[in-house]
């Protein structure tokens, strides 16, 4: 395992492209501590967002997880490129005459998928603590760890979705291809919800057949945190609206997630063995 | 004798091409194997299905002693398959390196491989900076990283400069001669006669021979003659029952030999008759006269 580790380390580490995307993307994952330092101090309006709880313990777990996913595009440029320029230069070929296996192949692409997503948590999770702990009002440590199911969540979310664009890499063979074929994907899952919707189903029953669609399950593992903020609950009450959502990471949806990264790392592997290459 | 690879009865089928047709081979350690074929005869599908990389429709094959699995087998092995196939962004080093760390074997033959192929002192240049026959050439230090039990070669030296050809023939005949057993598809004839013992030759995916390249017609060789007096000498061949098929070209006669006689021997024959030759050669047919023929007759 750790030789497969080692092959994929080799491969990307050494191609600048990858390494800037890697380092921008980290980059970007702290940068998140700088919403902190958003303030408004026009006159009689005094706006500071590290004071509005969104920094509160256990919130900041559902809030950074919720914020810091959209990141995710940045390694998937990486995956989808590290899948499909073996392709394109053939590499794939010479990596199985050496004595690489499909099996050990396609291996070696999840570990990295794993490893990557399992760092961005760390990452997320280490970030979040510090920030909390400079800027929550509540420093009990069972508040801290309590939610620590989104980090969880962030970490399904990843792999899940890291697996898909693997498998578009595999698929379309080209990079650019395969990010487009992502959008289109995207794009597609949005119009069947609206048919569903159009000619089906009320917006529940809508809603939970979408859950079984791999983009929308994904997205659906951690919802918008904005909402819950007290802040925004306040506002709402006054306007007379009553806000009532369920946050909380279903078993279900993890489940339904874990499924699809199964299913996509299972098609590469079985698109890999039966292709002449 | 050990037997390194034996094919048996393979068969591939792209749609209703059939690519490679039943056929059977087997390789032992130490012999130089060519394997022959027009353009389209199958040789690189054969080569692509037993390393791994193209699925055979029929048919087996089996490394070893066929015990030991496809990709785990090809850790011992040594092959470059029509273009060399690296990263162009890393260095020849850090590429070499990659595939010590997937055939399991220490770094430690990096440089003296190199050193072997003359690339030495290009080690930190990029892939992409190499010249074809610097890639190609990199391509045989890799496949030799493992010090491997068969080294296995698809038209290595495909458009390379004649500079390029030569090198690459060089390295292959040195490795040959350090007892390395080697398969060498080619369509170029000349470069199989100068290093292969043995040959298989395939044609339209089926084979037409394979064993020793010495046994491949059951030929005697044949005589170029020249005299003054050309007219006497055929007549004469015609009447001698060693004697085949008897050829004028180019003020040469050519006497294809049913049966063996050395050239003394007819010198002295001729000789006694009052000929007396100005030319008198005897050759075998060259690799690609044997296979312009084999493949001619069927």
């Amino acid at each position: 395992m750790v030789r497969l580790l080692q092959i994929e380390f080799i491969k990307l580490w050494n191609n600048r492209a990858s390494k800037v995307l890697i380092i921008s993307y980290f980059v970007l994952l702290t940068s998140i501590a700088l919403v902190a330092a958003i303030k408004f101090d026009i006159g009689p309006i005094k706006f500071h967002l590290a004071e509005i709880g969104i920094f509160n313990f256990p919130y900041i777990w559902h809030f950074n997880t919720f914020v810091t996913a959209f990141f995710k595009l940045f390694l998937a440029i990486i995956i989808v490129s590290m899948m499909a320029n073996e392709y394109s230069n053939k590499t794939i070929k010479q990596n199985l005459i050496d004595g690489l296996s499909k099996k050990e192949f396609i291996l070696s692409k999840f570990l990295t998928v794993v490893s990557f997503s399992l760092i961005s948590t760390v990452f997320v999770f280490v970030v979040s603590l510090i920030l909390g702990l400079i800027y929550s009002d509540f420093n009990e440590l069972s508040i801290i760890f309590s939610d620590l199911e989104f980090v969880f969540a962030f970490f399904i979310k990843l792999m899940g979705f890291f697996s898909f664009c693997l498998f578009l890499g595999i698929f379309v063979k080209r990079s650019a291809f395969a990010l487009g074929f992502l959008i289109i994907w995207q794009i597609l899952e949005g119009i069947t919800r609206g048919l569903i919707r159009w000619k089906l189903f009320d917006a529940d029953t809508t809603d939970t057949i979408m859950g079984f669609f791999p983009l929308q399950s994904m997205f659906n593992l951690i919802k918008e945190p904005i909402t819950r903020l007290e802040a925004v609950q306040t506002v709402a009450d006054q306007v007379g609206e009553k806000i009532t959502l369920n946050y909380g990471v279903h078993w279900y949806e993890i489940l339904i997630v874990l499924a699809w990264t199964a299913i996509f790392i299972y098609l590469s592997y079985a698109l890999l063995k039966k292709r002449d290459l | 004798m050990e037997t390194i690879l034996t094919v048996t009865n393979l068969t591939k089928k792209f749609g209703h091409l059939t690519a490679v047709k039943n056929l059977s081979f087997t390789i032992e350690k130490g012999n130089v194997y060519g394997i022959l074929g027009p353009n389209g005869s199958g040789k690189s599908t054969t080569l692509g299905i037993i390393l791994n990389v193209v699925n055979r429709t029929a048919g087996e094959f089996s490394w070893f002693d066929g015990n030991t699995s496809t990709h785990e087998a090809l850790k011992k092995v040594g092959a470059i398959i029509e273009r060399p196939n690296f990263y162009p962004y890393m260095t020849a080093e850090q590429n070499l390196k990659l595939v010590c760390k997937i055939k399991e074997v220490s770094q430690d033959k990096i440089l003296e491989k190199l050193e072997l192929v003359g690339l030495l002192d290009r080690k930190n240049s990029k892939f992409k900076t190499y010249s074809l026959g610097m890639k190609q050439r990199l391509a045989i230090a890799s496949a030799l990283l493992n010090d491997p039990e068969i080294l296995i070669l698809d038209e290595p030296t495909n458009g390379l400069d004649p500079q390029g050809i030569h090198q690459i023939r060089e390295i292959i005949q040195k490795i040959a001669s350090q007892g390395t057993t080697i398969l060498l598809a080619s369509h170029l004839l000349d470069e199989v006669e100068k290093v292969c013992s043995h040959v298989v030759i395939l044609r339209k995916g089926e084979k037409l021979y394979s064993g020793p390249v010495d046994g491949m017609l059951a030929s005697h060789g044949f005589f170029e003659l020249r005299t003054n007096d050309m007219e006497a000498l055929k007549s004469l061949l015609e009447k001698n029952a060693s004697f085949g098929k008897i050829e004028a070209n180019n003020g040469i006669l050519t006497a294809y030999l049913k049966e063996e006689m050395n050239a003394e021997e007819l010198n002295k024959v001729l000789f006694e008759k009052g000929l007396v030759l100005s030319h008198l050669v005897k050759r075998k047919e060259s690799l690609e006269e044997q296979f312009l023929t084999l493949t001619k007759n069927n």
